[in-house]
Formats: C-alpha cells, structure tokens, sequence
C-alpha cells in the first residue's frame, strides 16, 4: 500500500490530508452546526419551515438548478468552440471564460443590473418591448448565477474535450454513424462524467451565491429573497443561532444533493465500464 | 544559529520597548456615511490632542454597514470607541458582551448623539411627480425607493419616520400600520443597504423618490451634479440620533480610556460640531445650528423614544422576525 507512491509517507500525507480538512471545512461546518442546534428542536424548526424561509429555499435552489443547466448546454458548447476551432482572438476568449473566478462578485452584481435594469442596455428592449422583466425578478437571479457559475462548466470539459481523438469521430463516421449519432454515442458518453461534475460545481457554487444577486434580485420577501439574504437578515438581529440554524438547512439539501450528483456519475461510469 | 539568536534578542527587544516608543492609538469603529465626517474630524482631534498633551496619537477608523460593523465589536474587534447608526446596535453590544454598561446612553448629552440626522425625499429635477409629504407616496403610480428594513439600519428609520407621521396625522397605530403597508406596496426594488438604494434611484433611475437621510441626500445633491435631483422635506419626519460611546473594557485594556473620552467629548465642541455640520449633520448645540440653519430647513421632528418608547421596543415590534414589517409581506 505505502510504497511506489509518487509523494512518500502515505500515514505522513493521509494525517495531513486529515487535518487540513478538518481545519478547513469540518471543524467550521460543526461549529455551524452546534450553533443552529443549540435552538432546541421546536424552535430549529419553526425557524426553517417558516414560509418565508421556504419560499426562499425554492428560489435558491430552483434559479440555481436553471443557471446549472444553462451553464451545462451553453458551458458545452463554449468549451468545444474553444477546443475545436481556431479563431482570431481565440486566446483572449479563452481568458475571458476565467473572468467571473476573478470579478469579484458585487462588481458582477452592479454591472448585470445595470445592464438589464430599466434603463439598461438590454433592460430598455426586454422591459420596452416585450415587457419581460429581468433585474429585479427571478430571471436576473438566474443571469447573475449563470454569470458566475459558467467558467466551472468550461473549465471541467475543456481538458476531456482536448483529450479525446478525432480518429473516434472519424471511425464512428466510417462505420456509417451521421452526425447526431455520433455525437450522441460516441462524444457524449465520454463527456458526461466531466459535464456531471461541472454541474455540480456550477450549482453548488450559485445555490451560496450572495454578492452579485442581491443587487439584482430586488430583495422581495417571498418574491425574489434568497436564503443568503434571509441569513444576513436574521444576523441584522443578532439571531446568530437562527441564522446558523438556515445554515445548517441549505448545508443538509446542498449535500444531499451533490452525494446524489456523484451517485450519478459512479452509476455512470459501471454503466460505461460494464456496456 | 547565530543568526536565529539575534532575530529572536531584536524581536524581544522591540516588543519590550515599544509600548514607549510607539504612540498610543484609538480605534474609531463607525459606519458607511460617517466616512468623511471622522476623517476630517480626526485629523482635527490628533491636533488639538497634541497642543494639549504633546502626545502625537493615532487614530484608525473602520467604516461598513452600521449592522456588521456591530457584529465584528461583539465578536471581539478591539475598539476603543463606537459611533454607529442606532442606539439598538450598541444596546446589542453592550448586553452580548458586557464591555459597555447598560446605561451608556446617559454618559453623553442628547442621548449620547453629539449629532443628528433626519429622513428626506430625495425626488428627481423639477419634482414631476408633485411630492410634497408623505401622503403623496402613496398615491397610486408613484414608485418609492427604500432599502430593507431587514438587512439596513438606515432604511428602519424611513420606515419609523413613514409610521410616525402617518401617526401624527391619524392618530392611531392601526392608521399608521394601514399607511406603512400601503407606502411598502409603492416600493419596487428593497436593496440591502441604503448605498445600493442611493444607486438604484441615481444610476438606474428607478423610482420617483428616493427615502435618504438628509446628509446622504446633500451629499448625493452635492457630488452627483446639483440640478438632477432636488430635496423635499417632509411636514413630519423622525429625528435620527447616531449614538456615540466608550467601549469601556477595550479601552480600559488598552490604556486608552482618557483619550477615548477625550475624542468622544470633542465632539460636542463648537469644533466638533461646525465640522459635523459642514458634513450635513444636524449640530446639536444651539448656537452652532444657528449659524447653519439655513442648510437644515425646520421639520417636526420626532423622537424614537416617544413615538416608539425606545429602539428595543421599536426592533422587537417591527423589524425582528414576526413582527409587523414582515406582515406587510405576508402572502394573503
């Protein structure tokens, strides 16, 4: 077990991995944990079904869901120009794709409002012309999760795209398969493990999304309120267990919705290893 | 080894001699809109600090939404004085960590306010809509801006100045609930603090008025370009007392209490307040607010602890979880 292994001391690197862990993501999530169980049960949960609160959790994870999935057709699509094609600034565009990583994220929340805000660029067209309203609603929520949850899509397919060879596309061709076929049965396939995980990341990323959605979302309660902004809400009232206690609750459904993410892909990748 | 032996003498001889050498320093912990008030104010107080005792001082200032600048003190930001937006928020401090007594607001004249401040409409040039007091922000078609009164001090004082002139004019609680409920209809965008507000209104040029305290709208009036925008100043409106206070057991740990007094009380002087009042605050003595009257037109202003009986109350009865702002959001 311990030997041939690249870096040395497998208890040495295994005790370090542990502990580095548990400073980093454990020790704080329990912290977080204690501080929204010292509610009480009742309490606990009056707190995390109010409507408010519920109303909230659905916007959060459902603009969320929707700004994942956009990223994951349209992150696809980005990657594979940039993979495929050569193009005049085509280095530039590929460090664009990084730039929401970098943009800290109320400059991103002031410059999309500013775009579909009333007044703004496209705001005046979409609210003018065909009265769809998009800062200050639910669909802004989900440009500015789109926003910045693109480049983890791009950026988890890029390399598998890079990897994989034309001759498979060529064979699949010469053995009679059109194109949708070939896409469908051949590229997808060895893309679906990649595109899963930036899911995944894309999600997880936009469901704790503070900075850039409150200056879009308008703040509504039961409207446009995210959870996030429930939490700071209920900090504004020193109710730090409460808050702790909202928490803890998106902490539970983000987890259990990436453990099934990942179900997802090991259910996957037998399915692959087995056909 | 040499080496290590001789970093470790310097590090030891440095930190042994530098409660001697160094100047001794106080921390200012305050919130966003006193930014260039404290500025020009400390730079006057290291002066007359000097002249007085030839002790050069530093003083740091730290600016930030008046809530979470609240939260770093209770979780153990050292600061030596605090100069926030409510009385609630020191209240807070004092209760979660004992650091201040609970009777500090009695320390300081007015309240502990050596300012103040009140609730104006800010309205767009020309005033196209005709707004002239409260009662026509609820008229129908106009649209009001107002931060959260969840996530933003400032935007609970727009709220209670709404109350306690619907009060006023009615008579009644339920009069007055029925007219804050109505005014919240009016709001289309509830930002998270009063700056995002101030942006929305300006930059996206969403809304007819804009609820602002009268130092942010003068400034807004004063740095945005005059002409753009006007202010009009409602026949009733809250009188915003932004307390000061000694965080008695930082400063007594730091050794600075006699400076921290010193810094809140110079406050109160005619230097204290001309600057407070060249910054858009309303001075609190007399003759200095003479002498500036003609910036601060005359309002009816009304107290928090008559109209409300005091901040708490206030908190507990509207804006914390249940209570009556979150009715006026109640799906029906």
């Amino acid at each position: 077990m311990s030997r041939n292994r690249v870096i040395p001391g497998f208890g040495l690197s295994l005790g370090y991995a542990t502990l580095y862990t548990s400073l980093i993501v454990f020790i704080p999530l329990a912290a977080l944990a204690a501080s929204g169980i010292s509610l009480g049960a009742e309490t606990f949960w009056a707190v995390v079904s109010h409507p408010q609160a519920v109303a909230s959790y659905k916007l959060s994870f459902g603009a969320s869901l929707v700004a994942a999935l956009i990223n994951l057709v349209f992150g696809l699509l980005v990657a594979w120009v940039l993979v495929r094609y050569t193009f005049p600034g085509k280095r530039i565009a590929d460090a664009l794709v990084d730039l929401p990583f970098a943009l800290p994220t109320a400059v991103a929340g002031i410059a999309l409002t500013a775009l579909y805000g009333r007044n703004g660029w496209f705001g005046q067209y979409l609210e003018g012309w065909w009265g769809f309203k998009v800062a200050y609603a639910p669909a802004g929520i989900v440009v500015a999760l789109t926003f910045i949850g693109l480049p983890f899509v791009v950026r988890t397919v890029q390399p598998v795209l890079e990897g994989l060879e034309r001759e498979l596309e060529e064979a699949a061709a010469s053995l009679g398969a059109n194109r949708w076929r070939t896409f469908r049965r051949v590229l997808l396939p060895a893309l679906v493990p990649a595109l899963l995980t930036g899911f995944a990341l894309s999600f997880a990323r936009a469901v704790g999304e503070y900075g850039s959605v409150v200056f879009i979302s308008g703040n509504m309660p039961y409207r446009t309120e995210i959870t996030p902004l429930l939490i700071y809400s209920k900090l504004e009232q020193y109710d730090y267990a409460g808050a702790s206690a909202l928490g803890v609750t998106m902490l539970v459904f983000s987890f259990i919705l990436l453990l099934a993410i990942n179900a997802l892909q090991y259910w996957n990748l037998r399915r692959q290893g087995g056909g | 080894m040499k080496f290590t032996r001789f970093f470790t003498a310097a590090a030891l001889g440095l930190a042994l001699s530098s409660p001697a050498l160094a100047d001794r320093e106080i921390l200012n912990v305050s919130y966003d809109p006193t930014r260039e008030l404290y500025e020009a104010f400390n730079k006057e107080f290291i002066h007359h600090w000097k002249e007085e005792t030839g002790e050069t001082l530093v003083v740091r200032q730290s600016h930030g939404g008046a809530g979470k600048q609240t939260r770093a003190v209770i979780d153990g930001l050292e600061a030596d004085v605090v100069t926030l937006a409510l009385a609630y928020d020191i209240d807070a401090i004092a209760e979660k960590t004992g650091r201040i007594p609970a009777d500090w607001q009695k320390r300081l004249p007015n309240n502990s306010s050596p300012y103040t401040s009140t609730i104006v409409f800010l309205v767009r040039k020309g005033n196209p809509k005709d707004l002239k007091d409260w009662d026509d922000l609820v008229k129908p078609g106009v649209e009001v801006i107002t931060p959260n009164p969840k996530t933003s001090g400032g935007a609970r004082w727009n709220y209670l100045a709404g109350w306690a002139y619907a009060k006023e004019k009615y008579g009644s609680e339920d009069a007055a609930r029925d007219f804050v409920t109505k005014l919240y209809q009016q709001v289309p965008v509830l930002d998270s603090g009063a700056r995002g507000s101030t942006t929305t209104f300006v930059q996206r040029g969403i809304g007819d008025v804009l609820l602002a305290w009268e130092n942010e709208a003068l400034l807004a009036i004063n740095e945005l370009g005059k002409g753009e925008f006007e202010i009009v100043v409602p026949s009733v409106s809250i009188l915003a007392e932004p307390p000061v206070t000694v965080v008695d057991k930082n400063a007594e740990k730091h050794g600075t209490t006699d400076v921290a007094k010193a810094y809140l009380e110079y406050l109160y002087t005619p230097v204290g307040q001309k600057l407070a009042a060249e910054h858009y605050y309303r001075p609190g003595d007399p003759e200095v607010a003479r002498e500036y009257a003609d910036a601060f037109p005359d309002v009816n202003l009304i107290t928090v602890d008559s109209a409300f009986g005091g901040w708490r109350k206030a908190q507990e009865t509207h804006f914390n979880d249940g209570g009556v702002f979150d009715h006026i959001y109640q799906p029906r």
